[in-house]
């Protein structure tokens, strides 16, 4: 098995599966009927690219894998998604603010797999990326939306981002493995989508009435298996059926 | 959109194509929702390449199983194997889809640019698929599934789904 391009998929599949989660948290507790059900139409979009993704590392497994037991069945330390995408809900502001500033990479990083030389993820991405373009579209609104509306949306919204900010550094921080796939013309040079990611999301937080926090980076692990405690808590409840009922499906 | 490959199909298994409908929206049969990629028959076998409109569709293990079904009850056994690339678009709804929908009660999608101006800008150019009125004003950019968003006239003042442009 070509063990790093496994490694990859997991890295591409595990930032939308726990993010799709973190959403469908939300389902019946949207703060208004639209936005409950725009925020798990998203959560159910991210949900279907991590199918793709886990069928077909399931596919050039060597053990006997499926999309199922690659989501369900590894312990914490194998999950490579970005510390982002696990923070907690709190409120509507840290769920708009969380999702606005995935949303932005995430369709510049699609933008860029549609042209992996691997046929799989560029057509993964070619799909993936037209979703991803109305989740950008509606989280950036909301921000806007929130960031220039009354007092409290504006204080909420502004204290969500100093939490979440810091953590878009890791986005960039470029694992072994993305610099192999990079290498290989698989995966893209992250570095290279640095400035771009910036300048699109200053523009809109400028837009929003907000200001860049003072702390802009943090330390942050994810992509190599170290997680808040946050994944934990996120593992047990999504992991519960799985593990209590082994090979259950429905 | 119907391939030309897919016309030329013998019409029995036109027909059986016919029969299946997409289960969030049945009255667009899954050669209308042009999700029908390819079919190639080899006596009572065929091969069915089955495309998903949006990635999480939770209509496309139900439309796979329908087409066994289907074409089980003729005796045939069919296969259906999903393909990605190229990714669906709404430029393949067929016209009798597209005609299908507003009947259903559904504005069927108007275009990357009619989008843009409806979605982000709010101009009234999305018609009532009840009363034909353009006077009608988003309420949400997601609906009921995935690729609707939720619009009001605002002359019969019913609500109404629009199937977003997606390409
Ligand atoms: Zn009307």
């Amino acid at each position: 098995m070509d063990n790093s391009l496994y490694q990859y998929l997991l890295i591409l599949g595990d930032n939308s599966m726990i993010l799709g989660h973190r959403l469908s948290e939300l389902c019946g507790h949207g703060p208004t009927l639209e936005t409950d059900i725009a925020l798990t139409n998203i959560s159910l979009d991210l949900f279907g690219q991590v199918r793709s993704y886990f069928q077909y590392a399931a596919k050039i497994a060597d053990s006997e894998q499926t999309e199922d037991s690659i989501a369900f069945l590894r312990t914490e330390r194998k999950y490579r998604n970005v510390l982002l995408v696990e923070q907690e809900n709190v409120d509507f502001a840290h769920v708009i603010v969380r999702q606005f500033l995935f949303d932005g990479f995430h369709k510049l990083l699609l933008e860029q797999l549609m042209q992996s030389k691997d046929e799989t993820i560029s057509a993964i991405a070619h799909k993936s990326i037209k979703e991803s373009k109305y989740h950008y579209r509606f989280s950036g609104d909301w921000l806007k939306r929130l960031g220039d509306g009354t007092e409290v949306s504006h204080k909420k919204a502004q204290d969500a981002l100093n939490k979440l900010y810091p953590f878009t550094n890791e986005f960039f921080l470029e694992s072994d493995i993305e610099k192999e796939m990079s290498a290989k013309g698989i995966g893209p040079n992250l570095n290279i989508l640095k400035e771009t990611y910036y300048s699109n999301i200053h523009q809109i937080i400028a837009e929003a009435n907000l200001t860049l926090p003072i702390e802009k980076q943090r330390v942050a692990k994810g992509k190599l298996g170290y997680h808040t405690e946050n994944l934990g808590y996120i593992l047990a409840e999504l992991q519960y059926m799985q593990r209590t009922y082994p090979n259950m499906q429905w | 959109m119907v391939d030309t490959h897919l016309t030329s199909l013998p019409e029995e298994i036109i027909n059986i194509l016919e029969s299946v409908k997409d289960p969030e929206v049945p009255v667009l049969s899954v050669l209308d929702l042009g999700v029908i990629r390819d079919v190639k028959i080899d006596g009572k076998n065929i091969a069915i390449k089955l495309t998903p409109t949006y990635s999480g569709c939770p209509a496309m293990d139900t439309i796979a199983m329908d087409l066994k079904l289907s074409f089980a009850a003729k005796e045939y056994l069919a296969s259906v194997e999903l393909v990605l690339a190229p990714a669906w678009t709404t430029d393949w709804i067929s016209e009798k889809g597209r005609q299908a929908l507003i009947e259903y009660g559904i504005t069927p999608p108007m275009g990357e640019a009619a989008d843009k101006s409806a979605l982000i800008h709010g101009e009234k150019i999305i018609p009532c698929p009840r009363c034909t009125s353009t006077n009608t004003k988003m309420i949400s950019q997601f609906g009921s599934t995935a690729c609707k968003a939720l619009f009001q006239c605002n002359d019969c003042l019913e609500p109404f789904d629009y199937f977003k442009c997606l390409k």
